[in-house]
C-alpha cells in the first residue's frame, strides 16, 4: 500500500507552548483518516504543517514521498487543501475562480476539468454565480472543487462539513468517502459521528499529543464494544478473584472496595456478579451497568 | 505567475478600482494641464511644455493612487485567509509577488498611455508644430514610469505587512513620500549643506527622477530605480514568508 502522508515526530512550538507535541502517523492511499480532537488540540496546526504553510519546529513531513521542506513544489503538487473556514475570493465568479486555480496548477484541458469538478461537487448552475452570492454549503463545494481540481493524491480537509445543514453534510460526506477509495484523505472534525460515518481510521489529538491512532472498528470495539459494571462490596476482595467471574475482561479498583469490571457489550454480567457475591459471602452494596459510546471514548481520552 | 497576473488585472476592472484610478488620473492631469489657469495650464502659460504633468501633477497623483491600488494586494488576501491557499500552491512566493507586481504596473501603464494625447496636442500647438523638448518629454515618461514602478514595489511591501487595507494605504503613502521627497528635504538641512547633501539627496527618488526628466538616461539613475524596486520586492517576499520565521 502506498503511503500518502508520513508524519514523523512532528513538533510545533509557539514561544514556550507546544501546540503539536511529537506526533507521528501515516496515512495510506485509499483511506480516509479522521483527525479528532477538541478545539485547540492542534489539528489545524498539524494540517498546516502538512501542507507546508507553517514550518515545523522539529520532525518531518512527507507527502507522496516528498519531504515538504526539501521538495516543497513536488509535495505541494500532490496536495489538495481545504483550509479551515474555507477562504475564497468573494469577488470572483465560481468558474473564474476554478479557472484561476487550474491556471496556477497548469492543468491541461482546464475547461473540461473545471466542468467535471463542477458536476462532481454538485455546483451545477451555481457555476455562473459570484462566490459572494453563494450560500455556505455551496461555498464549501467550491472549496472542495478547488482542492480536487488538480487531481491530487492527498487531500487535506480542515473541518469540511462545518456550518452545513444536515442534507448537505450527508452529500459532502458521501463525496469524501468516494474520494477516499483512491486517494489519501485526511479530514479534521470535532463531530464524532462524522468520523464514524466517513473515516476508516481515526487519530485523536489532545493538547498537541496523539492519544489514539486506530481503525474506527477497533476504536469502537476497544471502547464502545464493552459494558462497564461498577460494583461495591462491604468486605474486601481481590481482583484476581473477581476476574474469575464469567465474561469479565478487566478489573480495576476505583476506591475502597469499589471495582470497575468490563465485559463484552452484549453480555450482562450483573447476574454473575450477584451470584459471585453470594457464593463468596460478600455483601453487595452497589451494582450498576453503563455502556460506552464514542463520546465517552473521546471524553476520556481528551480529558 | 501568469494566472495571478490575469486574476489581478481582472479584479482591478471587475471592482471599479481600475476604472477609478485611470479615470481620476486622466481627469486630474487633464484639468491641471489644460484648464486651471493659475500658471500651470499650457494654454495660459503659452509655452509648449508638459512640465506641469511631470514635475508635480503625475508624481503627486501616483503618490495617492498607487497606494490605493496596491493596498488590497496582500492585505485583503491575509484578511480573508486566501493567502494560505495561495502560498501552499505549487508556485514560489516570488511568482506570487511578481504576478501582482506586473498587474499593478500594467494598470499604471493604462493610466500613462492616454497622456500621449497631451503630448500630441502640445506638439501640434507648438510654433512651428513639433517645436518642443522631445528628449526631455521622453526622458520624463521613462522617469515617471520608474517612479511609479518604485511606488508599486513600496505599496506591495506595505500591503504585505498588514491585513488592514487602511493601514496598508497609509503606510504606503508615508513610505512613498519618504522615498520621494524626504531625502531631498533632509539634504537641505544646514548641517549637511555643502558636505554630504548630494549623497543624501541621491537616496531619494526625486533627484533621480529630475535627472531623467532632463532627457538623459543615466545608468546611475536606472540602477537606483531598479535597486529600489528589487529591495522592496525582496522585502515583500521576505514578509510573505514571515510565518516561517
Amino acid at each position: 500500500m502506498t503511503i500518502g502522508v508520513k508524519v514523523n515526530n512532528l513538533i510545533k512550538t509557539y514561544d514556550t507552548q507546544r501546540a503539536v507535541d511529537d506526533i507521528s502517523f501515516e496515512a495510506n492511499q485509499g483511506e480516509v483518516l479522521g483527525f479528532l480532537g477538541p478545539n485547540g488540540a492542534g489539528k489545524t496546526t498539524t494540517m498546516k504543517m502538512i501542507t507546508g504553510y507553517l514550518p515545523q519546529s522539529n520532525g518531518s513531513v512527507q507527502v507522496c514521498g516528498f519531504d515538504v521542506n526539501e521538495k516543497p513544489m513536488e509535495a505541494r503538487r500532490c496536495i489538495g487543501y481545504l483550509p479551515e473556514h474555507n477562504p475564497l475570493y468573494r469577488d470572483m465568479y465560481v468558474r473564474e475562480y476554478l479557472h484561476f486555480t487550474a491556471g496556477i496548477h497548469s492543468i491541461p484541458h482546464a475547461a473540461r476539468r473545471v466542468e467535471a469538478m463542477v458536476e462532481r461537487t454538485g455546483l451545477g448552475s451555481h457555476r455562473f454565480k459570484k462566490i459572494s452570492e453563494l450560500s455556505k454549503g455551496y461555498r464549501q463545494r467550491v472549496g472542495l472543487a478547488q482542492a480536487m481540481l488538480h487531481d491530487p493524491q492527498v487531500l487535506i480537509l480542515d473541518e469540511p462539513t462545518s456550518g452545513l445543514d444536515p442534507n448537505q453534510i450527508v452529500e459532502i460526506r458521501q463525496l469524501i468517502k468516494d474520494l477516499g477509495r483512491e486517494k489519501t484523505v485526511i479530514l479534521s472534525t470535532h463531530i464524532l459521528g462524522e468520523v464514524e460515518a466517513v473515516c476508516d481510521r481515526a487519530i485523536i489529538i489532545n493538547k498537541g499529543k496523539l492519544v489514539a491512532n486506530a481503525p474506527i472498528e477497533q476504536l469502537k470495539q476497544q471502547f464502545t464494544g464493552q459494558s462497564i459494571v461498577t460494583v461495591e462490596f462491604a468486605e474486601a476482595t481481590r481482583d484476581n478473584i473477581l476476574k474469575s467471574i464469567k465474561n469479565v475482561r478487566t478489573v480495576h479498583s476505583i476506591g475502597h472496595n469499589r471495582w470497575q469490571l468490563t465485559a463484552p457489550a452484549d453480555q450482562d454480567i450483573r447476574a454473575e456478579v450477584f451470584a459471585f457475591s453470594v457464593a463468596n459471602k460478600l455483601t453487595l452494596l452497589e451494582l450498576h451497568k453503563e455502556v460506552r459510546s464514542v463520546e465517552d471514548v473521546f471524553q476520556q481520552l481528551t480529558k | 505567475m501568469l494566472s495571478i497576473f490575469i486574476k489581478e488585472i481582472n479584479s482591478f476592472f471587475a471592482s471599479l478600482i481600475g476604472y477609478l484610478v485611470v479615470g481620476i488620473f486622466l481627469l486630474t492631469t487633464g484639468v491641471m494641464l489644460w484648464w486651471f489657469p493659475a500658471g500651470s495650464s499650457i494654454l495660459a502659460g503659452n509655452y509648449a511644455t508638459m512640465d506641469t504633468l511631470f514635475s508635480y501633477a503625475a508624481p503627486l497623483l501616483f503618490l495617492l493612487l498607487i497606494p490605493a491600488v496596491t493596498m488590497s494586494t496582500f492585505a485583503e488576501e491575509t484578511q480573508s485567509g486566501t493567502i494560505e491557499l495561495l502560498v501552499t500552491r505549487p508556485i514560489s512566493d516570488w511568482q506570487i509577488v511578481a504576478g501582482k507586481y506586473f498587474a499593478c504596473i500594467v494598470l499604471v501603464l493604462f493610466s500613462l498611455l492616454p497622456t500621449f494625447i497631451y503630448f500630441f496636442s502640445v506638439w501640434q500647438l507648438g510654433e512651428p508644430p513639433g517645436n518642443l523638448d522631445k528628449g526631455g518629454i521622453m526622458g520624463s515618461y521613462i522617469g515617471l514610469f520608474f517612479l511609479a514602478a518604485s511606488f508599486v514595489a513600496i505599496g506591495l511591501f506595505a500591503s504585505s505587512l498588514t491585513k488592514n487595507q487602511i493601514v496598508s494605504f497609509i503606510l504606503a503613502v508615508v513610505l512613498c513620500i519618504l522615498f520621494y521627497k524626504t531625502f531631498d528635504a533632509i539634504s537641505q538641512l544646514p548641517i549637511f549643506f555643502a558636505k554630504s547633501d548630494d549623497i543624501i539627496q541621491s537616496f531619494g527618488i526625486e533627484s533621480h527622477y529630475t535627472s531623467m526628466s532632463r532627457g538623459v538616461i543615466d545608468s546611475r539613475d536606472l540602477i537606483y530605480f531598479l535597486s529600489v524596486i528589487a529591495l522592496f520586492l525582496s522585502a515583500t517576499v521576505l514578509s510573505l514568508g514571515r510565518r516561517k520565521w
